[in-house]
């Protein structure tokens, strides 16, 4: 049973649970995830690990609802218990030595980010961070951020920050020179649409998928995505992969699976909600 | 019942006599009994349990049968020995009490094995009256249904929790609660030892639960067990993943001993084109969903593709069970494709003999090329080719060989791989000092101790994908061992 400290709404769809899990705040290193699993009958889902306080003992975890699971996790409330958080799982993340690395998160992938560039910034590296979001109030994590090196902030309609996507941001920053790596997380086409931008600089790209996944251990293979040619499992081999190499219309093609089901789902709960 | 079976039924099978009483000829003229089952058509559609047991009559006519051999072969055929003319000696003399004590001395999870053990391949697969004679082959004695029958009645009849043993002040880790860690963890806390089984699931079983399914093997008798050693002291951690939330040389160090019987849970797919294409499953996602989640279930929140035609690859006993699955959640046509032909197939005769009553289809001699998608990328068809059998191979068996220009697209729109697992490495690469083999399976001596001192290992992840009774076998002869490793250590 893992108890709710506190609750924070970061956006209109993002809020930030901060669970006990003391034996994953000791162990977990930065990049690797969580699979929580609400409470009976619910489904098993991945989270990352964004922060943790080792000597409170406690994970925070930064969740976007967009379907029934994670509506059902942010409608929790301090106090409440989740019953199962299993981890930490996957690869903790490659952390260059030293050296200027960008790190671009769309959306709720700037939750996946800010371990990184925390960890990143703490070995030494200057960071800069490249972060979006439609408009103001959908821009999360930039005080964070702020603490680990320059940030430029991107809206869609121009509210707050730079008008425009993160990816012209990201050019820019690469065509000034000196960046040794780029880290890119949020919706599939944003990591898509990073990569194909700092291809032609051949500066490397690292990017965390977000593959549908059951056990989160490798025995079932459902989040095998496609590296080069080759299938990997997100869970262990990843989530972090290079994103000159992944396939992505496989990996997006792959996350619509249960479109119907997760539609009907979500609807079905929601009508709940009202009644 | 048989008429021929109605002849004896003065003496015999309305009453408990003991087995010495009936003369042989009597015994030898009882027929064995058929197993009362759901009917095929009713059970295609529901996940409950197709065996729907013997009652006592039935029983007892059953265990009358039994010859009391003087070299009982069937024992000898029993992977755990269990001695099988005592426990069914005193089915027929009703006393079940001591039937089950005598089964359970040798195997403590008996409502599983008498369920899902290949009884044909094992103890009845020796039972003398099996045998032809005079070109007419017998029946042996259903001894898989008599253990079953004994273990059901137990589970309501002895409930009583041994005493505690006094503590041995010693602690021991059981790595997966799967049948050889449930066994295990169940003998060391009879020594009085400390043990804790961390699991990396959010519940107990391993295969038991996540693979075969509730209309073979119903949950609740795992859990029952589980709940068992619970009450004798044994404590569960779960969402415990080792080699990630603690290392196998952490474990080593705050326990005496350690036991690892993590299974072998890697699936394995086909390696040819279009297997990630939407609707391609391994055998162990599409069984997790629905066993483990829920799936089947009204309520059960995790998702899984309910195909009108499903093609299952493979021929062993994850297969049926796969198969089989897809009927229940709606499948029209649901395909076995197997590479060899029906006398190779490897699983259970009970499953083979079950699936065709459900109405799956076989495809034998039969070999998948490519799995086939429309534009959306989703499944549409498995191209597959005919083989025809050539020479044996290393293993005895017929080896397959393709039959030029015969392929062929079977239409489908979902289709699950069960041609096997292997070993996971998320354990095992976080323990430098383990000794594997080269296909990744730990290396122990005959007593299941590692290449670590004081770790232990055995069921699946020793012997590579193998049978619920030898991986319970492990978990019984392997804690033997940790016990006698315990008792010499120095006392601290
Ligand atoms: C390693 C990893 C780390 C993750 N970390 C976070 C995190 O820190 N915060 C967070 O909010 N989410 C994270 N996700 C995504 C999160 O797991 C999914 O959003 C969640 O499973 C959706 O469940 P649901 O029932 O609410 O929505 P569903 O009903 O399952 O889906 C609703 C919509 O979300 C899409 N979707 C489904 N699964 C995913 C997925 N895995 N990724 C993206 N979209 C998906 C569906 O296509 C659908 O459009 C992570 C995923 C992975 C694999
Ligand atoms: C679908 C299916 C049907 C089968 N049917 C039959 C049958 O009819 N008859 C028969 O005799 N055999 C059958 N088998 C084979 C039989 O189930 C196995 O041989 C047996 O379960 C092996 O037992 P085990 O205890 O070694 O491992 P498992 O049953 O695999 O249990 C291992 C446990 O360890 C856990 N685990 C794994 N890794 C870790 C880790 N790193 N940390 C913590 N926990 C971990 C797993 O979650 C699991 O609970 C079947 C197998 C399958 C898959
Ligand atoms: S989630 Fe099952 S193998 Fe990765």
């Amino acid at each position: 049973m893992h108890k709710i400290r506190e609750k924070a709404q970061l956006s209109p769809n993002v809020t930030r649970l901060v669970v006990d899990a003391p034996r994953i705040a000791e162990v977990r290193r930065p990049g690797q995830f969580v699979i929580v699993r609400k409470g009976p009958g619910a489904e098993r889902i991945p989270l990352t690990i964004v922060d943790v306080d080792r000597e409170a003992g406690t994970i925070s975890l930064v969740i976007q609802a967009v379907g029934k699971s994670t509506y059902d996790l942010v409608g929790l409330a301090e106090g409440d218990v989740i019953t199962d958080v299993a981890g930490p799982l996957g690869r903790p993340t490659d952390l260059l030595a030293s050296g200027h690395a960008v790190c671009v998160g769309g959306g709720v992938g700037t939750a996946v980010i800010w371990p990184i560039a925390q960890a990143l910034a703490a070995s030494g590296v200057e960071v800069t961070s490249v972060i979006g979001g439609r408009s103001r109030e959908w821009v999360i994590l930039e005080k964070e951020l702020r603490t680990t090196g320059e940030v430029i902030v991107c809206t869609d309609d121009g509210s707050y920050g730079r008008k425009g996507f993160v990816t012209t941001a990201l050019d820019e920053v690469c065509r000034e020179g000196g960046v040794d790596e780029v880290f890119a997380v949020g919706p599939v086409p944003m990591m898509r649409a990073c990569s194909e931008v700092t291809r032609p600089f051949g500066v490397k790209t690292t990017v965390s998928l977000n593959s549908i996944m059951l056990d989160g251990t490798g025995m079932c293979g459902g989040c095998r995505v496609s590296i080069d040619g080759a299938s990997q499992y997100a869970c262990v081999d990843g989530p972090e992969f290079d994103g000159h190499l992944v396939d992505f219309d496989s990996l997006s093609d792959r996350l619509t699976t249960y479109r119907e089901f997760e539609q009907e789902a979500l609807a079905r709960r929601l009508a709940c909600q009202e009644a | 019942m048989s008429t021929e079976s109605e002849g004896v039924q003065a003496l015999s099978g309305e009453q408990a006599v003991p087995l010495g009483r009936i003369p042989t000829k009597q015994r030898l003229a009882i027929s064995r009994q058929t197993m009362p089952e759901r009917g095929a058509e009713a059970r295609s559609h529901t996940f409950d349990e197709v065996n729907l047991g013997f009652n006592a009559q039935i029983a007892l006519l059953e265990a009358q049968r039994c010859l009391l051999c003087k070299q009982p072969h069937c024992v000898k055929g029993c992977p755990v020995g269990v001695d099988i003319p005592a426990f069914i000696s005193r089915v027929a003399e009703g006393d079940l009490a001591g039937a089950a004590e005598r089964l359970m001395a040798c195997n403590t999870l008996p409502g599983v094995t008498g369920r899902v053990c290949p009884q044909e391949t094992q103890c009845e697969g020796q039972c003398p009256r099996g045998a032809t004679l005079r070109g007419v082959t017998g029946q042996p004695v259903g001894i898989g249904y008599l253990e079953r029958y004994v273990a059901d009645w137990a589970a309501v009849n002895v409930t009583g929790i041994p005493e505690p043993a006094p503590s041995s002040g010693r602690r021991v880790a059981v790595v997966g609660s799967g049948p050889a860690g449930l066994t295990a963890a169940g003998e060391l806390v009879k020594h009085g030892h400390d043990v804790t089984v961390f699991e990396a699931f959010h519940s107990p079983g391993g295969v038991l639960v996540y693979g075969i399914p509730e209309f073979r093997l119903p949950k609740e008798i795992v859990h029952r067990e589980v709940d068992r050693l619970v009450k004798q002291g044994v404590r569960i951690e779960y969402n415990a993943i080792i080699g990630r939330t603690f290392t196998l040389p952490e474990l080593r160090k705050d326990y005496d001993a350690v036991f690892v019987a993590v299974g072998a849970g890697l699936p394995v797919f086909m390696d040819v084109p279009g297997e990630n294409l939407k609707g391609v499953y391994s055998a162990n996602e599409y069984l997790t969903r629905v066993n483990l989640m829920g799936a089947w279930m009204p309520d059960g929140e995790t998702p899984v593709l309910s195909g009108k035609r499903v093609a299952v690859v493979g021929g062993g006993n994850v297969a049926m069970d796969a198969v089989r699955t897809a009927r229940r959640l709606g499948a029209k046509d649901a395909v076995i494709v197997y590479r060899r032909s029906r006398a190779e197939l490897p699983a259970r005769a009970e499953e083979v003999h079950h699936a065709e009553q459900e109405g799956v289809r076989f495809d034998f001699l039969t070999a998948p090329l490519r799995v086939v998608g429309d534009d959306s990328r989703w499944v549409t068809g498995l191209e597959c080719r005919r083989m025809e059998l050539g020479e044996p191979d290393a293993s005895g068996r017929r080896r397959p060989v393709p039959v030029e220009g015969s392929e062929f697209v079977l239409p489908c729109d979902t289709v699950v791989v069960a041609i096997g697992t292997r070993a996971n490495p998320l354990l095992t690469s976080t323990a430098p000092d383990l000794n594997l083999n080269r296909w990744g399976y730990i290396e122990t001596d005959d007593e299941g101790h590692s290449s670590m001192p004081g770790v232990f290992a055995g069921g699946d992840i020793v012997r590579g994908a193998a049978t619920v009774i030898l991986a319970m076998g492990d978990g019984k002869r392997v804690s033997g061992a940790i016990h006698r490793y315990l008792e010499g250590l120095p006392v601290s």
